[in-house]
């Protein structure tokens, strides 16, 4: 398979304090790839890193076999970009911000023209056309965004944190979009601490954490790596937990306490519910593993601020 | 060492500068009018109130009346104020809370174009309104020989002078009051003691001294020597300092814009 991004050893340091530590990927043509991992992980510096916007501390990284250091322009010309704070031009109008844009990548006025039609029309922003970006609701700034990064027909298209604080159906239409672009064979380097996110654009996941990469592969691969297939959460105090862990005794499980809550992670998950309910009836919630799981299972429970 | 070099080399920079100028046209162009309005307003009142009002009380200066010998001055200073507007509040926006610059820099646009992209349309707003005073000092009959039409190119330089200036500041400013300290230290004095409203000869030789390095000045001599027609040698000395000043500024404040962005 063809590989479009490739990191080697890749390091960065901000006045020596190392926020990225070492780390290898790659992605290959036509892949969403995702990074997953809690605020201060390293997700936005790496990927500025393939952006060529941050200088790389030590490593290297290739984007379409370029070496990001060495060939910036030629790279930004392949790739389009969606920046975690929206960065819209509040000068210009919606198409006037994608017609300037166009400038930035020397395409001639009458394909980016045509360009800006199709795209406003994609992402559902032709009736916005001559709005002024303070008029447009943070799902339309996106999606507007959106619309942006594709305007030099990128192959690869990279994404920080893509539907951070939008409301569920901006955010559904999003992915839509998201989905309809990879169906399309393009390829997506993106950053979320959304597990549903991840789950729903993701083919490989790596988990990030304090600048490593603790784990990668398939979301599917890594709930039942890492959590195996049921969690049942119960709700209780210590002495209870240690009372219900004792009645389970002859069952395959592993489990993790959290302040009032115990959890409990097998594949006989329905089997251990049965169980539990002869000491304990109420307060308990049987479900699948879930990415959610392996994140906080792998990055720990307590708060990352 | 490689950060290091990369940090201070000389800068490439391809047309990625003019879309970044367009983009500044663009949008100026949509609200031109009350920014020409601007342009004309305050010099043209010091024109009247000094040159007509005050100029009445004043004996000719070297067998000149004041408001011509003021015009040359005002022309320069209102390029000199428009250029430095323009590159610290009008840049400090783009590069800080409009997000304009990260937005351009992940374009195949590098970082270097974009600096001086901003920096060429500060000089081209400078030079537009030197260029508005220019036009009614010439229907005021203020000028006095063709060799005026030299002003035009002189704008340039000077504009692209006080917008790398003014750059300069962009990069080192926390806030945008860090830009009174400015306009409050050097850019009202230069303003009050470059030779506009007075001639410097009669000062001591310290002020004189002083007062060359101050660019402004320099900028006013041609200027009056252009108006006037009266062309001496040594004003090739004064525009090979205005240009030196130019280029050192110009790359100090790529230098510097990058320094702040780029970590
Ligand atoms: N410009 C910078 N200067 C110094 N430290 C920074 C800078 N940018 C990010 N960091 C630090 O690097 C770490 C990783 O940040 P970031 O890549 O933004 O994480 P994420 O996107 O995963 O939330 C954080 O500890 C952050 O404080
Ligand atoms: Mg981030």
């Amino acid at each position: 398979m063809d590989v479009v991004v490739e990191a080697r050893n890749l390091v960065k340091e901000y006045n020596s304090h190392r926020v990225v530590k070492g780390i290898n990927f790659s992605v290959c043509k036509g892949e969403c790839f995702g990074f997953l991992g809690p605020n201060g992980a390293g997700k936005t510096t790496t990927m500025s890193m393939i952006i060529c916007y941050t200088p790389i501390t030590k490593g290297n990284v290739t984007v379409f076999g370029l070496d990001v250091g060495r060939y910036p322009k030629k790279v930004k010309q392949k790739i389009g970009v969606i920046p975690q704070e929206t960065n819209l031009d509040p000068d210009l109008t919606v198409f006037e911000n994608l017609m300037v844009y166009a400038r930035y990548f020397n395409i001639p006025k009458k394909v980016a023209r045509n360009r800006v039609k199709e795209l406003l029309s994609f992402v559902q922003l032709s009736d916005k056309r001559d709005e002024v970006i303070l008029r447009l609701s943070g799902g339309m700034k996106r999606r507007l965004l959106i619309a942006r990064s594709l305007i030099n027909d990128p192959e690869l298209i990279i994404l920080d944190e893509p539907t951070i604080g939008l409301d569920p159906q901006a955010r559904h239409l999003i992915w839509q979009k998201l989905r309809q672009l990879k169906a399309h064979g393009t390829t997506m380097v993106l950053s979320t601490h959304y597990m549903e996110e991840a789950a729903q654009l993701c083919d490989r996941l790596a988990i990030m954490d304090q600048g490593q990469i603790i784990a990668e592969g398939s979301p599917n691969h890594l709930i039942t790596e890492f959590v195996g297939t049921e969690v049942i959460e119960i709700r209780s105090d210590g002495q209870e937990s240690n009372y219900i862990l004792d009645s389970l005794k002859e069952h395959q499980f592993s489990f993790e306490r959290a302040a009032d809550t115990l959890f409990l992670y097998s594949r006989e998950g329905g089997r251990l519910v049965q169980k539990i309910k002869e000491v304990k009836d109420e307060r308990i919630i049987y479900r699948p593993a879930t990415l959610e799981d392996v994140f906080l299972k792998l990055t720990g429970r307590e708060l990352k601020e | 060492m490689n950060a290091f070099i990369n940090t201070f080399r000389i800068p490439y920079i391809g047309d990625g500068a003019f879309r970044v100028w367009q983009r500044n046209g663009n949008v100026w162009l949509k609200f031109y009018r009350p920014s020409l309005v601007g342009n004309l307003g305050e010099p043209i009142l010091y024109l009247l109130a000094l040159g007509y009002g005050l100029g009445k009380f004043i004996p000719d200066i070297s067998g000149i009346p004041y408001i011509q010998f003021i015009a040359p001055g005002l022309l320069v200073s209102s390029t000199m104020y428009s250029a430095c507007f323009e590159c610290t509040f009008g840049s400090f926006t783009r590069m800080t809370t409009q997000r304009t610059y990260d937005a351009i820099i992940v374009t195949p646009v590098s970082i270097e174009e974009v600096i001086a992209g901003d920096i060429f349309w500060g000089a081209t707003k400078g030079a537009i309104a030197g260029l508005v005073i220019l036009l009614v000092a010439t229907a005021f009959g203020l000028v006095g020989s063709p060799w005026v039409g030299l002003v035009l190119p002189l704008l340039m330089v000077e504009g692209l002078l006080f917008a790398s200036l003014s750059m300069v500041m962009t990069a080192l400013a926390p806030t945008y009051d860090f830009f009174n300290y400015f306009f409050t230290i050097a850019i009202a004095p230069m303003f009050l003691f470059s030779g506009i409203f007075f001639p410097l000869d009669e000062f001591p030789a310290w002020a004189k001294t002083a007062s060359w390095f101050l660019p402004l000045t320099h900028l006013v001599t041609i200027t009056r020597g252009l108006f006037l027609g009266k062309l001496h040698i040594s004003l090739l000395i004064n525009l090979s300092l205005v240009i030196a000043f130019t280029v050192i500024t110009f790359y100090v404040s790529i230098t510097l814009v990058k320094r702040r962005l780029i970590k």
